[in-house]
């Protein structure tokens, strides 16, 4: 469904996107993984036109992004950032309702409020629909952007680092809620993760990219290969099957020696 | 409690500024329909208690929408150079054109004080503080810049002593004919309530706001005009009055959150009942003569912006 075409981003002489062409498949979760300073962020930035790309175009369902309103994009994609500025001082349920803002502009429906008690429901965050956000931990305060993320009824969810600064518990939660949201709703959802693990366990698609272009991508089980992931961080990997999927061992790999 | 509490309170001070001032009107001389007490109450009371209500509401306001589109709490028309630029204007049309009335020096005072805003937000989006306080502290050089251009324009145009005294706030000088501009404020109240949900999403910064499908910058600049608008209306009708617009939203936060469709009317009824409060002070310490509310509203504004300051930097 979200297709780019040599898509190309620089900031002054720096380039941080080498001609990036790809196809990203609808109703699955793929994850960007890669080094820092890969270009994740800014591809993931680009689909959700927060940045404006130089050259190359990003297709929606066959139609050019740039021609599609900034109000009628919002109802086909929805982005959640890290949000460390965020200093609001909203109720979790006033937050998730204005995931219905680009559908009300203000005004809630009966259908409107449906939909966020749904997305506080899928959550579990019920118990915290009426405390202020910022009496919340960083774990609950994700879980509630998150939520407002949902409320937005996209087809297309895209997550920058989501499980950033999380405790385990939470990773998992968002984790375990980001797989439900493709499986039990069909959403396509793309998101930038670094812990590999959490990638390779919970994502059916991978893209990695390393130094603004693709490096490689495809299933899961295609791109998280001992040898892929070690050309690609520059570290020795070793890669167990578990019973749902691998556990990418980087930490003290028995092979580390002959790579360093 | 704010459903009754504050309505009440705020109709209570309304009537205590009524009866309050140099001459006492009584309610058996209104009663008997005496012609002297009518008068004072339709030419200086009234529109004096017009004037404060609107006043108090419209900083307040003013205040709430800068923090939005700075996303700083403690950013206020005299805290971003609007305030002094809006005087700056005025100045500059009492010398260009003498004879061009208010409404005249109001637009020069919209205007100073759209693009004096219009420049401190991009100061602001350009230098990108991540200090709480360090963002209206640069908003009060840049006033003080454009208050010293000002004063040094008065002072070549020999009316430094009389913008001294007239641009210190002040209600005394409201009376039938010569206030009816702050009546702008009404159609910027109702503006402002109809876009309450744009400007909390505006709150949220331009990528989350972008990604809710708000077109941030027409929304910032909306917000800008209706500013300049309110402000140049009450510093042409009343003079400076600083702080309001701080420290009103920012009390309303605390309690209320900053959920605006559901603050704003909070906000306003609070920005008019602590201005009603600042002038029934200001006209019973020196009863009959009074204090100009700049000085009141000023100081109470501040010390409370002290306080408030000093308890989010703890």
């Amino acid at each position: 469904m979200i297709t780019l075409e040599h898509l190309h981003k620089a900031y002054g002489d720096k380039t941080v996107l080498d001609d990036v062409s790809l196809a990203f498949p609808a109703g699955q979760v793929t994850s960007l993984i890669g080094p820092n300073g890969a270009g994740k962020s800014t591809l993931l930035m680009c689909i959700a036109r927060l940045l404006p790309a130089n050259r190359g175009q990003i297709l929606l369902d066959g139609q050019d992004i740039s021609r599609i309103a900034i109000a009628d994009y919002a109802r086909r994609v929805a982005t959640l950032r890290q949000v460390l500025d965020f200093n609001l001082r909203l109720t979790v349920e006033e937050l998730v309702a204005f995931g219905r803002f680009p559908y009300s502009r203000g005004l809630l429906t009966a259908d409107d409020q449906q939909v966020i008690d749904e997305s506080l429901d899928f959550l579990g965050l019920q118990p915290l629909r009426g405390a202020y956000l910022d009496e919340l931990s960083g774990g609950q305060r994700q879980m509630a952007f998150l939520a407002m993320t949902i409320a937005q009824r996209t087809d297309l969810l895209l997550l920058d680092e989501p499980l950033n600064n999380l405790d385990m518990k939470h990773a998992v939660q968002i984790m375990q809620a980001i797989r439900r949201l493709c499986d039990e709703q069909g959403r396509t959802v793309i998101l930038v993760v670094h812990d590999i693990n959490f990638a390779a366990n919970y994502s059916d698609h991978i893209v990695a990219m390393k130094g603004g272009a693709v490096h490689s991508h495809g299933p899961v089980a295609e791109v998280v290969t001992q040898a892929n992931l070690r050309a690609l961080f520059g570290l020795a990997f070793e890669i167990l099957p578990s019973a749902h999927g691998f556990v990418c061992n980087y930490f003290n790999p028995s092979l580390s020696r002959e790579l360093v | 409690m704010s459903r009754v509490l504050l309505p009440t309170l705020l109709l209570l001070l309304c009537g205590v500024s009524l009866m309050v001032g140099a001459s006492q009107i009584s309610w058996s001389a209104l009663w008997s329909a005496s012609d002297d007490a009518w008068l004072t109450l339709t030419a200086s009371r009234l529109p004096r208690l017009a004037a404060l209500v609107l006043t108090g509401v419209g900083l307040s306001i003013c205040g709430v929408i800068l923090q939005q589109i700075v996303r700083n709490r403690f950013v206020e028309p005299a805290t971003c150079g609007g305030l002094d630029a809006a005087k700056l204007g005025i100045l500059v049309a009492l010398t260009v054109l003498p004879g061009a009335g208010a409404s005249g020096r109001m637009l020069f005072a919209l205007v100073f004080c759209l693009l004096a805003s219009l420049v401190y937000v991009a100061i602001i989006r350009r230098i990108r503080f991540t200090n709480l306080v360090l963002v209206p502290v640069i908003g009060l050089m840049y006033g003080s810049l454009l208050s010293a251009i000002a004063e040094f324009y008065a002072y070549r145009h020999n009316i430094l002593q009389s913008m001294q005294g007239w641009l210190l706030g002040d209600f005394s000088r409201v009376i039938e004919g010569n206030y009816e501009i702050i009546y702008l404020i009404l159609p910027i109240v109702v503006l402002t309530y109809l876009y309450a949900q744009r400007f909390t999403v505006l709150g949220m910064g331009e990528g989350m706001a972008t990604s809710l499908g708000l077109n941030y910058a027409a929304t910032a600049i909306l917000g800008l005009v209706l500013v300049a608008v309110s402000v140049s209306a009450t510093v042409i009708t009343v003079g400076a009055i600083p702080f309001v617009g701080l420290v009103v939203p920012n009390l309303v936060a605390l309690r209320y959150g900053e959920n605006l469709k559901r603050t704003l009317p909070i906000v306003a009824m609070c920005g008019a009942a602590l201005l009603l409060a600042c002038d029934i002070l200001g006209r019973l310490l020196i009863h009959p003569y009074e204090v100009p509310i700049g000085l009141t509203a000023g100081s109470v504004g501040g010390v409370l912006f002290l306080l408030l300051i000093l308890w989010k930097c703890k």
